[in-house]
């Protein structure tokens, strides 16, 4: 194997950094080692006055059990979330919440705005994605049976971040406000108000008013982006504090290579 | 799981743990594959999917079938499955509200200290079951039609342009959400307006078209129906007026 030392240019030797000798004094140190030293400086000025490198540490440098590519279908339902979080806020840039207004705004976005039906795409068919992959996520976490002693409470959080994630899907169902929309949402609705006790309450709520009328959409806007996602974003806080404090669990098939001393 | 179980637990897992990987950059780099891969996957769909447009939301329109987003298809099916009125909340409500807390509940249901899927045969068999039926109720929800959908043989007498006409009444009378308030044989809900099954014993095809262009209220009136599509309105009148 040719040294690849060679084919590099020669530095200037007053660039080169200088190993330091054994017993001699650090001090005054070249432009150049200082310079090379400016981030580990940055990065402990920041540190010595917001104090995150013992939950950095907490958080990342932990030892997890040997696990499969199951493993990262949490993760996974997490980064959709995002990616729904990003194009969700794109797609706002452009619309407009009223009864009059919001099929327009939307038919600029999908037919005259740059990239505007991509972005109406990834951020309609990543709903499909991340529905999906909760599913997975959540049949996996059935069959590995990780939802068992210590871990119950995350597996409710997970529950209720499946509830967050339907009331998601079915919110943002009616802000296109086509034909589809409108009338899946009028059915869904009285779906909503044939309830027992709460079903009509739940139905005004979401309608605004007995009928469906020019306050709904805004409503409907409202939780789809601010009450639901802020719900989502503090339930996975929520899960992620468990799962690191916690650890994440072993496939049951895995057994430890050392036997316990009995 | 009793204490023994749980200290068994803690200690089996803390071995597991500490025989383990570092999160980072293991695990994270894992995660950062599977992120490229998902996103490759919305940008793909995107681009072959596109996201269509239908025309703009018309509440007056009277024979629009909606449908949900397909993952709601398990649901809507249980809803075409499920007729009879005074069971409909059950399929509408009951069945997700008990699925949810069911579903919550699950860790204390179930507090058996095995963990293997193959040494739970309950557990594994039911989720295996509950998967099969949600996937099966999804693919027929979004293969059939909609729950406006009217389910009926013809009269045995009708033949020729006269079947036609009854089988396209048939269709726009379901489309046009009649079933919400009237009973037509199996179908739609018992009030508040009168069952229709046999409506053509008790008014003549010119009383039932007088009844469509003038209701009472709270039904609505299809004289719109008349004046934009007139062969609409005759279908369903001479559907309607089948009815014996």
């Amino acid at each position: 194997m040719p040294d690849l030392k060679k084919l590099l240019p020669p530095i200037p030797d007053a660039l080169k950094l200088q190993p330091r000798r054994a017993g001699t004094n650090p001090e005054p140190k070249g432009p150049v080692e200082q310079a090379a030293e400016a981030g580990t400086h940055a990065g402990a000025w920041i540190d010595e006055r917001m104090q995150l490198s013992g939950a950095v540490r907490w958080a990342m440098v932990r030892k997890v059990p040997r696990h499969d590519w199951t493993y990262t279908l949490g993760f996974s339902v997490m980064f959709a979330f995002l990616s729904q979080a990003v194009t969700g806020v794109f797609l706002a840039m452009a619309y407009d919440p009223s009864t009059t207004n919001a099929y327009e705004s939307i038919r600029y976005t999908t037919n005259e705005a740059f990239l505007g039906e991509f972005l109406r795409g990834m951020h309609k068919w990543g709903s499909t994605v991340m529905v999906v992959l909760v599913f997975l996520h959540m049949a996996q976490t059935f069959f590995y049976g990780a939802y068992k002693y210590p871990r119950e409470l995350n597996w409710v959080i997970g529950v209720v971040l499946l509830i967050l994630t339907m009331t998601m899907s079915f919110t943002g169902y009616l802000l296109p406000f086509d034909q589809r929309s409108y009338w899946a949402t009028i059915v869904g609705v009285n779906i909503n108000g044939t309830g027992p006790i709460v079903g009509p309450y739940l139905s005004d709520f979401l309608r605004a008013g007995p009928e469906f009328g020019a306050t709904t959409l805004s409503r409907f806007y409202a939780i789809h982006m601010l009450l639901v996602p802020g719900a989502i974003g503090a339930m996975i806080g929520a899960h992620l504090w468990l799962v690191t404090r916690l650890g994440t669990t072993s496939p049951p098939w895995n057994k430890p290579r050392k036997q316990a001393d009995s | 799981m009793n204490r023994k179980e749980k200290e068994e637990y803690l200690r089996e897992y803390g071995q597991l743990k500490a025989e383990g990987e570092p999160f980072f950059p293991y695990a994270v780099a894992h995660d950062g594959i599977i992120a490229v891969v998902i996103m490759a996957i919305i940008i793909v769909m995107s681009l072959v999917l596109g996201a269509e447009l239908g025309p703009k939301a018309d509440p007056t329109s009277t024979t629009y079938v909606p449908r949900p987003e397909w993952y709601f298809f398990f649901l809507f099916e249980l809803l075409r499955i499920i007729k009879p009125p005074q069971l409909v909340p059950l399929a509408t409500i009951g069945v997700p509200t008990i699925g949810i807390i069911l579903l919550m509940l699950l860790p204390f249901l179930d507090r058996g200290a095995e963990r293997h899927p193959l040494k739970r045969p309950i557990a594994t068999t039911t989720g295996i079951l509950v998967i099969f039926a949600m996937g099966y109720l999804t693919f027929m929800g979004a293969s059939a039609g909609s729950p406006n959908e009217i389910e009926m043989k013809a009269p045995a007498a009708l033949a020729g342009p006269a079947l036609v006409e009854w089988e396209k009444g048939r269709i726009v009378v379901g489309q046009s959400g009649c079933l919400a308030c009237h009973k037509i044989g199996e179908n739609g809900n018992d009030g508040p307006g009168p069952q229709l099954t046999h409506i053509a014993s008790k008014l003549p095809e010119a009383a039932i078209a007088q009844t469509l262009r003038n209701p009472t209220a709270p039904m609505p009136s299809f004289k719109n129906l008349q004046t934009e599509s007139p062969e609409k309105f005759k279908a369903m009148v001479s559907f309607l007026g089948q009815l014996n």
